[in-house]
């Protein structure tokens, strides 16, 4: 009689080439996702003058440089243009599949892996960034790693790691209509803590993750890294083979019949033991925005941003003046009464076809109050988008309709927000400077960015979307 | 990479809780290599306004920290993004080791790779070197990895790193040479998955 395993125990050890005497494993990588930023690590190749050890399973995007706006063929910006030609060289170099802006396909890493159907239920993957967690969505082991790392990966297609602990969530219950894998996740992060999964690998569970579509476990185990945690999965299931069948990279005919049968076997058997259990009731979700520089200050949007005078722990006080500060809120300040300057929909958090349906069907027939941007997670989902006449809604609202790409989540194409500017953002850090320096940023649902743009200040979407299809 | 044993030097509080990759190095200066100076832009929103001048508040901006070997910090040090390039830029500048109760699992990962510490000690216990170092800031902190203590004025500290991590960074070494000798172990394992796991190859012509 086997003992009963977790979801990532069965995951680990499908992947552990050895295990040293000091508690070290050597994992076999299945998928690696290279981008503009792992330049380093071609760096390094090149200085040992050797090649990427397994090109058929690397794949590269262009995505945190890429600008949304003007030419992508030449791109204005020369230090823009040089990130992106550099990572077009390093994968010609050594034979790398690059899905680049020449690439109907190009998209952010991110959501172009889920959506080409290269992340698949079983995998081991890893990826220059740290939201890779993103991919466990699909029932993958699947996490952020550093430059050496990424080096390493590319030389010998394994990674040193670990065993982490293990950490269930489970949210059981019903989520209220316009209540989204992000109010779901952002409550998670709110109750345990921006380090609070710190060291563990995390498997969502329960009822309400199981209600969740494809986009909204992506969504979910996107954040999972804003929790600490090493990565973040959810068992594949229905929902997880309806998604995959049929995508360009996942095995097809007989062959997928014959996954869909392994991977229906990736899954928690019952009575196995982890190291850590965390339950919340998802009735008791309301959407929910982020009001300081963590992703942990996250409140229902009902509530009120905390009052330092009211705190008795120093430390903590402190630490409230200093985030109210930076935000320039008063403090105690009733989230609805805080007026929003611009908005942002994108990022490899909240940017697929079912995120932008979300926000437009609020903004359908409105306008925005305030300027912002809407970038597609991917070229694919940005056609998609226009055949269903999203794009259009977006457009009469009075916001801009961006190409794909990683943009104002980081800044780093240029997309900034200005210094002092506040922006209710589908993005997944609402830290100091993230979106620009000085710049100030509220986390929430497309939804909830969508109604605070009809409304020009922090709003619930619920009374929004009274009488409209969801 | 360097071996580190034990360093003595000016250490620089930083009562921060979650100090987020960002804040280390802003995105901004990921497409710098290393050699146009990342630990010049060490903190660099933190340490200088929109004007660029000095905030003479931030800790590591002070005189008597300025030459800062070690930093000190809080729960949370490094969360955020994987960016290396923030480890590249404490060690740029000059920092050998890092004090605090807990980090980010990629930042600290990255910090072995780059011979640069990241001792573990309880929340108290940071807090404590903490204030001995603001009502004394030059203070001088010896930190010996060998025998996993911290010395701050009277006090000595037990910290705690990854024993792996402890050996890789007293003798500086490089994990590909070890991945290297397993090289039989590696492609033995990648036969036998071939076969097991047929689907976990990308359909080609895709």
């Amino acid at each position: 009689m086997n003992q009963p395993q977790t979801i990532i125990d069965k995951l680990w050890s499908a992947h552990e080439i050895l295990r040293r005497e000091d508690g070290n494993s050597l994992l076999w990588v299945d998928r690696h996702y290279v981008h503009e930023g792992s330049f380093h690590a071609f760096g390094k190749l090149a200085a040992r003058g050797v090649k990427v050890a397994e090109p058929g399973l690397t794949f590269g995007v262009a995505d945190h440089y890429v600008p949304t706006r003007g030419s992508r063929q030449n791109i204005a910006n020369p230090e823009l243009a040089r990130m992106v030609r550099q990572v077009e060289e390093n994968t010609a170099q050594h034979g790398v599949k690059l899905f680049g802006l020449d690439d109907p396909r190009q998209g952010i890493v991110h959501v172009v892996g889920p959506e080409q159907g290269l992340t698949l239920p079983g995998l081991l993957i890893v990826c220059g960034d740290s939201h890779t967690s993103t991919h466990g969505a699909l029932g993958a082991y699947a996490f952020g790693i550093g430059a050496s790392e990424v080096a390493h990966v590319l030389m010998t297609q394994t990674i040193w790691q670990k065993k982490p602990k293990r950490l269930r969530v489970t949210v059981d219950g019903k989520a209220a209509p316009g209540i989204s894998g992000k109010d779901i996740v952002l409550a998670i992060i709110a109750y345990i803590g921006a380090d609070g999964a710190t060291g563990c690998a995390v498997e969502f569970a329960g009822s309400a993750i199981q209600a969740l579509s494809i986009e909204g476990r992506l969504t979910l185990c996107n954040m999972s890294i804003e929790a600490g945690a090493r990565c973040g999965m959810v068992a594949p299931d229905q929902t997880t083979f309806a998604y995959l069948k049929g995508r360009p990279y996942v095995p097809n005919g007989t062959e997928f019949d014959k996954a869909v049968e392994v991977w229906s076997k990736l899954t928690t058997d019952s009575g196995a033991q982890f190291d850590q259990d965390v339950t919340l009731d998802a009735n008791a979700i309301a959407p929910i925005v982020t009001w300081g520089t963590s992703p942990e200050d996250a409140l229902p949007i009902d509530a009120s941003v905390p009052d330092p005078a009211r705190e008795a722990n120093e430390d903590r006080a402190k630490y409230l003046r200093g985030a109210l500060e930076y935000m320039g809120i008063a403090p105690g300040k009733k989230l609805t009464d805080i007026a929003v300057d611009r908005v942002f929909i994108g990022s490899c958090t909240n940017s697929r076809i079912e995120d932008l349906r979300a926000a437009a069907a609020v903004l359908a027939g409105r306008t925005s109050k305030v300027p912002g941007l809407v970038s597609a997670g991917s070229t694919l989902i940005k056609q998609q988008a226009e055949q269903e006449g999203l794009d259009r809604i977006f457009r009469d609202a009075g916001l801009e309709w961006g190409e794909s790409g990683c943009s104002m989540c980081v800044g780093i194409n240029g997309d900034l927000v200005a210094p002092g500017e506040r922006c209710a953002s589908t993005t997944n850090r609402n830290f100091r400077g993230r979106q620009g320096p000085g710049a100030r940023t509220h986390l929430m649902s497309p939804a909830m960015v969508a109604a605070a743009a009809v409304a020009g200040h922090l709003a619930d979407v619920r009374p929004l979307l009274a009488g409209r299809k969801v | 990479m360097d071996k580190f044993t034990k360093i003595t030097g000016v250490a620089c509080p930083i009562n921060q809780a979650n100090l987020n990759t960002d804040q280390i190095l802003p995105a901004r200066y990921l497409k710098w290599t290393r050699a146009q100076g990342i630990g010049k832009v060490l903190f660099q929103d933190l340490r200088f306004d929109a004007e660029g001048n000095e905030k003479p508040d931030f800790p590591i901006n002070k005189p008597e920290w300025r030459n800062a070997k070690i930093v000190v910090g809080a729960r949370n040090f490094g969360c955020g993004s994987s960016r290396e390039a923030a480890v590249y830029a404490l060690y740029d500048y000059g920092v050998r080791v890092v004090i605090a109760p807990s980090y980010g699992d990629i930042f600290s990962g990255n910090a072995v790779q780059n011979g640069l510490v990241t001792a573990i000690v309880a929340d108290e216990e940071a807090a404590e070197i903490m204030g001995a170092l603001s009502r004394t800031p030059n203070l001088p902190v010896t930190v010996d990895l060998e025998e996993q203590t911290i010395v701050c004025g009277n006090g000595t500290y037990q910290f705690t790193i990854d024993p792996v991590r402890r050996m890789r960074l007293l003798n500086g070494w490089d994990d590909i040479a070890l991945t290297e000798s397993y090289r039989d172990r590696i492609a033995a394992f990648k036969a036998e998955d071939r076969a097991a796991r047929p689907w976990a190859i990308p359909r080609s012509g895709a």
